[in-house]
């Protein structure tokens, strides 16, 4: 039984709906709020702020993630809320993420702390979150040589496709699941995960298919930062 | 042959190319990637002459020498003060350049006290970002009175307004005196309250519409529809 129509009826490049806007945490120096299907993340950005004297870095500043799924957010049962070992790694894959597009070279001894939260999830979660926190550092006015767009590829029982739901991830058949961040101008993957099996070709298809599809992410992230400073 | 691709003023995001070919040189918030000039902030793009540069729309007050600032007290050392900023980080007013009177190190408190606003200038910043600040100059002092109200530092030139048209309107209407630090913090000292809360909230018009045009249409509006 081949994979040939998607759970929700979407085709295998089709992403679920979006929705992004900047500036929606007064409080926060910069924030994001991003959309995908039913996953929700905000993102608020505190800093550059004097970092801990244990991890100041005299040569540039930092930048920290701090991932979090809120305890209602999943499907099924509660997330036991606190520091986990999974949202630590996400934080660290996300700093990986971006990293080589923030420039904080003239911001020694001090950090830059980006807290996502997950009200609500269906899936690709950290590739929201990188999406959303691009947006959300942007919005902080921190220099950034370049935005980063993320989504998940993967395959369903043979059929590579793009934005994979949760229900798509429990498949009844050999699934992947592979999140990759791409840097819009240079088109370099700063993301690269997987769980499941994959076949070379169909990676490489995969692969195509996210630098494709990210682009849409882009251009929705583009509109979010520059639509609140538009005159009407 | 070099091109243009943006608008004067247009809203430009990192990473989104300005201008392709040599002929024009990266300026502030941006950087040359090959032959392309990139945008390096969320802001607008201007040209000065052949060079692009970008005006920050949002982002934290960055300490440059010369800046007159608006700081805090927030620690007496021995021979001086520990100054916020506004900025991540902190300036040192040593007592040489805050007085020419001879103040002994115990009563540093009587001319600046922990908690007092002063206007300073930036007089050194280091490669770690270091800041020196002195109070010497005329126009540099402690702030009696009044209220310090906190605006986005990029929006600091709109308040000020060309030849300081903009501030000269609100302070010619609402008789305060005000005084603007690049920083982003406002002083703001008026003759009764409610002048003084007219002044705070035309700043914050400004700052909340800095991107817009007419500008001081708004302000005048507000100025003399309270009236």
């Amino acid at each position: 039984m081949a994979y040939n129509k998607r759970l929700d009826g979407r085709k295998t490049k089709e992403l679920r709906e979006m929705e992004a806007r900047s500036g929606v945490i007064p409080n926060a120096d910069g924030s994001a709020y991003f959309r995908v299907g039913n996953t929700v993340v905000y993102v608020a950005v505190y800093g550059p702020r004097p970092a801990p004297r244990f991890l100041a870095n005299p040569t540039k500043g930092i930048l920290r993630f701090h991932y979090n799924m809120m305890p209602f957010s999943g499907y099924g049962s509660r997330i036991r809320p606190g520091h986990k070992r999974r949202s630590q790694e996400i934080g660290k894959v996300m700093t990986g993420a971006l990293e080589p597009v923030v420039d904080l070279s003239k911001y020694p001894n001090t950090i830059v702390d980006v807290f996502v939260e997950l009200p609500q999830t269906d899936a690709g979660t950290r590739c929201a979150a990188i999406s959303a926190s691009s947006i959300a550092l942007a919005d902080a006015g921190i220099p950034m040589t370049d935005m980063v767009a993320s989504v998940a590829v993967g395959q369903v029982d043979g059929t590579v496709v793009a934005d994979l739901t949760y229900n798509e991830e429990a498949y009844d058949a050999i699934v992947s699941d592979i999140p990759v961040a791409v840097i819009h101008g240079s088109k370099e993957i700063s993301l690269l995960q997987m769980d499941g099996e994959i076949k070379k070709e169909d990676l490489i298809t995969a692969l195509d298919m996210a630098v494709e599809v990210t682009e849409e992410i882009h251009r929705l992230q583009v509109e979010a930062l520059t639509k609140r400073f538009m005159v009407e | 042959m070099s091109n243009i691709h943006v608008e004067a003023r247009q809203v430009v995001v990192p990473g989104q190319i300005l201008a392709t070919g040599m002929d024009h040189l990266p300026g502030d918030n941006t950087f040359r990637r090959e032959e392309e000039i990139v945008a390096k902030r969320l802001g607008t793009v201007g040209t000065d002459g052949r060079v692009i540069k970008v005006t920050p729309l949002n982002g934290p007050y960055f300490p440059r020498v010369g800046d007159k600032i608006i700081g805090k007290v927030y620690d007496i050392l021995m021979s001086g003060w520990r100054i916020n900023t506004g900025s991540v980080y902190p300036a040192m007013l040593p007592v040489r350049d805050a007085s020419n009177k001879f103040v002994k190190s115990e009563n540093l408190r009587n001319l600046l006290d922990i908690g007092d606003f002063c206007v300073v200038k930036i007089t050194k910043v280091s490669s770690q970002n270091m800041v020196d600040v002195g109070m010497r100059d005329p126009e540099l002092h402690r702030l009696e009175g009044g209220r310090v109200i906190k605006i986005n530092c990029n929006k600091v030139p709109r308040v000020i307004g060309k030849m300081g048209s903009m501030i000269g309107l609100i302070k010619k209407q609402t008789n305060a005196d005000i005084t603007v630090g690049q920083n982003g913090l406002v002083w703001i000292r008026a003759d009764t309250p409610e002048n003084e809360y007219r002044a705070e909230n035309a700043i914050k018009i400004v700052n909340e519409h800095a991107h817009q045009s007419g500008l001081t249409e708004k302000v005048e509006a507000y100025l003399n529809g309270v009236q």
